[in-house]
């Protein structure tokens, strides 16, 4: 027996907060994984930051100069509806990461250890959370470089980035749910291809008021919108006097840019959930 | 006495996924110290077998224990006594060898340095040193294989799963990889490994269990199962076909049974019960009707013919990786 070599078992804390110790551990040290993938590959992370700053410079030089935003500026009128786009296209990170986990018995070799159960999706949901708040961080200077500005002062504008990461701490169960339900990454296909109609489909690029009235309904309730429309009236958009739709969507787009998040979470979440136990059936 | 004590003791273990039965009053018990091997056809039910044993399926009915931890009240407990080494290399591709270690590592709770420290100890024993700072994704199949049984490691386990741990390695790859889990059992983990390779569970088991739809159909040492088929074999290989008449009579008379003849093979073969006498036996009676022999000789059947008689199919093929599938996908 090699007993000099054999590391001590761990004894498994048997109070609520030794537990509770031991599961931020294990989704800490899953965050630094995630941030290690970073650091291991900064080209993706290049490539992640870089996207929306080319959809906003495309939409805003290219589609720009024939918008008319009535009491503001297209480029400036775009910046928050990408925010919330960045925020949407982040499903698909957290789709990839936990679908190849599960392809590649990642998954199952953290199930048959003695970590916490949590701390793969609190692993997960950390850091893509400090990836979107990069992101944002990356978006909100270039979008200062093209005329976007924050116009009601700090406290607001804190309260619009809180509804952002709301909107991506939704879309992490969204995202753990289809990863775990999905055949494999490759299946990111589908939500790629998914996302931009949802995108698309609200007030991010263009005010729903200008659509066909049913689309332009669809495109208020659209939780995207809800958020976007939101962090327009928080960051003091000119154009938001002149573009109310009137609606109570519109009207109401702070509320619903809380309900519609929690909405999903309280589905997703339980969701998520089930199908990580069901692995074990 | 700790030989004695079971490392995995499971009875009448069940697991349905729809309609199919993957476990059917599955039994097992693997003495703490030896490898096991579980051999069998795809489907059969190993992989089953092992993730219920490993904690990551709740067997329907039966109970298991493993390293004295019952698997469906204690599962923590066993997680800490046990490693886990899949069908696929489990490691993180985008990660050195290292990263890799401390994290699981850190994930078994050794603590930082500690982990480190560990990671730093497996990756010398599995001769990864060289090759730990980068990405586990350039690793060969070897390597990274190596890298899956150190992560399967980390705590020393009292029992190491391995789930064909060599399905879709090149030959060398493959010796490496049954060194290290020689190396391992050596040092007194108990190894249990399913293989639809005879030849692997041949080198690398103490005792194998047979499973065929489900349950155990056949159980031993290698050499006890390829003695149930009848034990040794005779087989006389003539130079002329028109002596394959008089070879068979011969050998007919040692063995006391109906020979088999293949005229195209040039051959005559016939199971018998003690092996020096009727070699010697063979040889004179040969050689006193003048036979001209091109080869003679008496040897034990292969894992494979009993497999065959076992089951009533078919091995699989070597060079084909094939997978459990309807187990992966529950």
């Amino acid at each position: 027996m090699t007993a000099s070599h054999v590391p001590h078992v761990p004894q498994i804390p048997r109070t609520p907060l030794g537990r509770l110790r031991w599961a931020a551990a294990d989704g800490w040290t899953l965050t630094l994984r995630a941030l290690a993938h970073r650091a291991r590959r900064p080209e993706q992370l290049a490539m992640n930051l870089l996207f929306p700053v080319m959809v906003v410079l495309m939409m805003g030089y290219l589609f720009g100069g024939q918008m008319e935003v009535p009491g503001g500026d297209y480029r400036a009128f775009i910046v928050p509806g990408m925010f919330a786009m960045t925020m949407l296209f982040g499903v698909e990170s957290t789709f990839t990461a936990i679908a190849v986990d599960a392809a590649r018995g990642v998954s199952d070799r953290f199930r048959a250890m003695p970590m916490a159960p949590s701390a793969v999706v609190v692993g997960r949901g950390a850091a893509d959370l400090l990836d979107s708040l990069l992101a944002l961080t990356v978006m909100a200077l270039c979008g200062v470089l093209i005329g976007w500005r924050v116009h009601d002062g700090i406290g607001p504008a804190l309260a619009g980035l809180g509804l952002l990461l709301l909107l991506r701490f939704a879309l992490i169960w969204a995202g753990v749910y289809l990863g775990l339900v999905a055949k494999g990454p490759e299946s990111v296909m589908m939500i790629q291809i998914l996302v931009w109609p949802v995108g698309f489909l609200s007030s991010a690029l263009v005010a729903p008021s200008t659509m066909p009235d049913w689309l332009g309904a669809v495109a208020e309730w659209n939780p995207m919108s809800a958020t976007v429309t939101a962090c327009r009236d928080l960051f003091g958009d000119p154009s938001q006097a002149a573009l109310a739709s009137g609606s109570w969507a519109s009207g109401h787009s702070v509320l619903l840019a809380v309900a519609w998040p929690l909405a999903i979470t309280a589905v997703f979440f339980p969701l998520a959930v089930r199908r990580h136990r069901a692995l074990g059936r | 006495m700790t030989e004695q004590r079971a490392a995995v003791d499971a009875a009448g273990l069940r697991k349905t996924y729809g309609a199919t039965a993957a476990l059917d009053g599955l039994d097992l018990r693997v003495p703490a110290g030896t490898v096991h091997g579980l051999l069998g056809p795809n489907g059969a039910g190993k992989t089953t077998c092992v993730r219920v044993l490993a904690t990551l399926a709740r067997p329907d009915a039966g109970r298991a224990a493993v390293a004295g931890h019952d698997v469906v009240r204690a599962p923590e407990l066993v997680r800490t006594r046990i490693g886990l080494v899949g069908q696929y290399a489990a490691v993180d591709e985008v990660l050195t060898g290292r990263q890799n270690l401390v994290m699981f590592g850190r994930l078994h709770h050794l603590g930082a340095r500690r982990a480190r420290r560990r990671a730093d100890e497996l990756l010398e024993r599995f001769r990864l040193a060289d090759a730990a700072d980068r990405p586990a994704g350039k690793y060969s199949g070897g390597m990274r294989r190596r890298l899956d049984l150190a992560a399967g490691m980390i705590l020393a386990p009292a029992v190491l799963f391995l789930d064909e741990p060599t399905t879709g390695l090149d030959p060398r790859s493959r010796i490496e990889v049954w060194d290290a889990v020689r190396a391992l059992a050596g040092g007194g983990t108990t190894v249990v490994l399913t293989t639809q390779y005879l030849e692997e569970a041949d080198r690398l088991a103490d005792a194998v269990s047979v499973i065929d739809r489900g349950r155990v159909i056949a159980e031993g040492s290698p050499d006890r199962l390829k003695s149930r088929l009848g034990g040794d074999h005779l087989r006389i290989v003539v130079e002329d076909p028109g002596a394959l008449g008089a070879a068979a009579a011969i050998a007919a008379r040692v063995s006391g049974a109906e020979p088999e003849v293949d005229a195209d093979a040039l051959t005559v073969g016939a199971p018998v019960p003690d092996r020096v006498a009727a070699l010697t036996g063979a040889v004179r009676a040969l050689d006193e009707a003048g036979v001209r022999v091109a080869d003679i000789g008496v040897r034990r059947p292969t894992l494979d013919e009993v497999f065959l008689h076992l089951t009533g199919g078919p091995a699989a093929q070597q060079d084909e990786p094939a997978h459990d599938d309807e187990e992966v996908s529950a």
